[in-house]
């Protein structure tokens, strides 16, 4: 059988068609849901702010439901809104997406996820995709989360995004440091 | 106890977070292990972009100007496999790459060397039914990096892939047979030694035009599914 292909860094230039198939918008108009703005902001095991990385992110809709053929539930897809989004990080380290606020999803073994949005990164000197999820806090579901319970309490804060004065949700992403993100092996 | 959907990969397979000779690793490769997370709906689904138009040339390279880039014209074919040896159909593979004097196209790349007005650099392609792709293009020169004195990255074609779900995502690159430079090079062998050949492309006379162009073979292998769990 063959063996799968080794990871390789983005690297800095990435570019190209890739920029065309940029997505920041999620969810077009008339796709039902609580319209959210997510901001993530990466940074490096300084703190200091990473503008050349490529964030993608990948959702349910707000009925819970993927847009994908392994998703078998009977719930309803929403036309135009497949839940795949990407951005690369500006000069402030951010990426910003406009979506609507995911539902719950099951769990392998019973029970259900609290919303989350799957976050795959990609930057200059990050050689393998590292991926993270990103949950809303304050929801009331978090508690009971089964990923979150995977969690060591103090580093659960690294995975909740918070919101800002004017209601956007942001989450700010270290790749390493006293703040290292939770990262997943998944 | 339920099993993963997709298998998990080896140590031996991928690049260790932290590579020192790849200096850049330094401030951004996380330090503790990952949560190990068994694989739910959120990891067994991804993005399909099945929706996503491609327009006829953007995997002609060559023919997406004026008139036709300089360098060597090859053509860079292969299949998306799993590691069960199967297709991954209807596979969305993405590609960059620099010119033929080693420039991209990227506001970014201040390497003295000159753009090329009719090279762009980034195409994409959809497999067919039996995961099989093809790009036209030339081939890219090497360039230097500072990562250290006199360091040079080798020939290189920038690959990205979904695969059918979140947990099969892979950016990737290829290079070129018999490159001196792929023994110096930190990212190449940032992979351990026994997984570095998989990213070199092979030379193939059958993929080769007459008159026309080189003809490289790279096949790319994305998780595989575990065998169906007994439920
Ligand atoms: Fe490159």
């Amino acid at each position: 059988m063959p063996s799968v292909t080794p990871s390789q860094t983005i690297g800095p230039f990435y570019f190209g068609t890739i920029i065309n198939g940029y997505r920041h918008d999620l969810a077009p108009p008339g796709v039902p849901g609580e319209r959210i703005d997510v901001v993530l902001i990466l940074h490096d095991v300084q703190g200091a702010i990473v503008p050349d990385g490529l964030l993608e992110i990948w959702q349910a809709n707000s009925a819970g439901r993927y847009n994908h053929p392994d998703d078998r539930r009977n719930l309803p897809l929403d036309p135009g809104f497949e839940g795949f989004g990407r951005a690369s990080t500006d000069t402030s380290g951010c990426s910003h997406f406009s979506t609507v606020k995911p539902g719950r999803v099951p769990w392998p073994t019973g029970g259900l996820q609290a919303p989350h949005i799957n976050i795959s990164i990609f930057a200059r000197g990050v050689l393998n995709r590292l991926a993270t999820r990103l949950y809303f806090d304050g929801d009331p579901a978090n508690g009971e989360d089964p990923v979150l319970n995977l969690v060591e309490p103090a580093r659960r804060a690294t995975l909740i995004a918070r919101r800002d004065g004017s209601g956007v949700w942001r989450l700010p992403i270290h790749l390493g440091g006293a703040n290292e993100t939770v990262f997943f092996d998944c | 106890m339920t099993t993963d959907t997709y298998r998990r990969s080896a140590a031996d397979d991928h690049p260790a977070n932290a590579s020192p000779e790849y200096k850049s690793t330094a401030t951004r490769s996380p330090t503790r292990p990952p949560v190990v997370l068994p694989q739910s709906l959120s990891e067994i689904t991804g993005p399909l972009l099945s929706t996503e138009r491609l327009g006829a040339l953007e995997n002609d390279l060559t023919r997406q100007r004026m008139s036709a880039p300089l360098g060597e014209r090859i053509i860079v074919q292969g299949r998306v496999l799993d590691e069960n040896g199967k297709p991954v159909p209807e596979a969305l593979v993405e590609i960059w790459q620099c010119n033929a004097s080693g420039r991209y196209h990227h506001p970014g790349d201040q390497h003295d060397a000159p753009l090329d007005p009719n090279f762009y650099g980034g195409g994409r392609a959809r497999a067919d039914g039996d995961g099989r792709y093809k790009f036209i293009t030339i081939k890219p020169g090497a360039y230097p990096w500072k990562n250290h004195h006199n360091a040079w990255r080798p020939a290189h074609i920038h690959f990205s892939l979904f695969g059918p779900a979140f947990a099969t995502r892979l950016i990737t690159q290829m290079y070129f047979p018999n490159d001196p430079l792929l023994a110096i090079d930190p990212i190449y062998n940032s992979v351990p030694e026994g997984a570095r050949a998989r990213l070199q492309a092979s030379f193939d006379i059958d993929l080769t035009q007459p008159e026309w162009a080189l003809g490289y073979r790279f096949d790319i292998v994305l998780r595989g599914r575990n065998a169906t769990p007994m439920e």
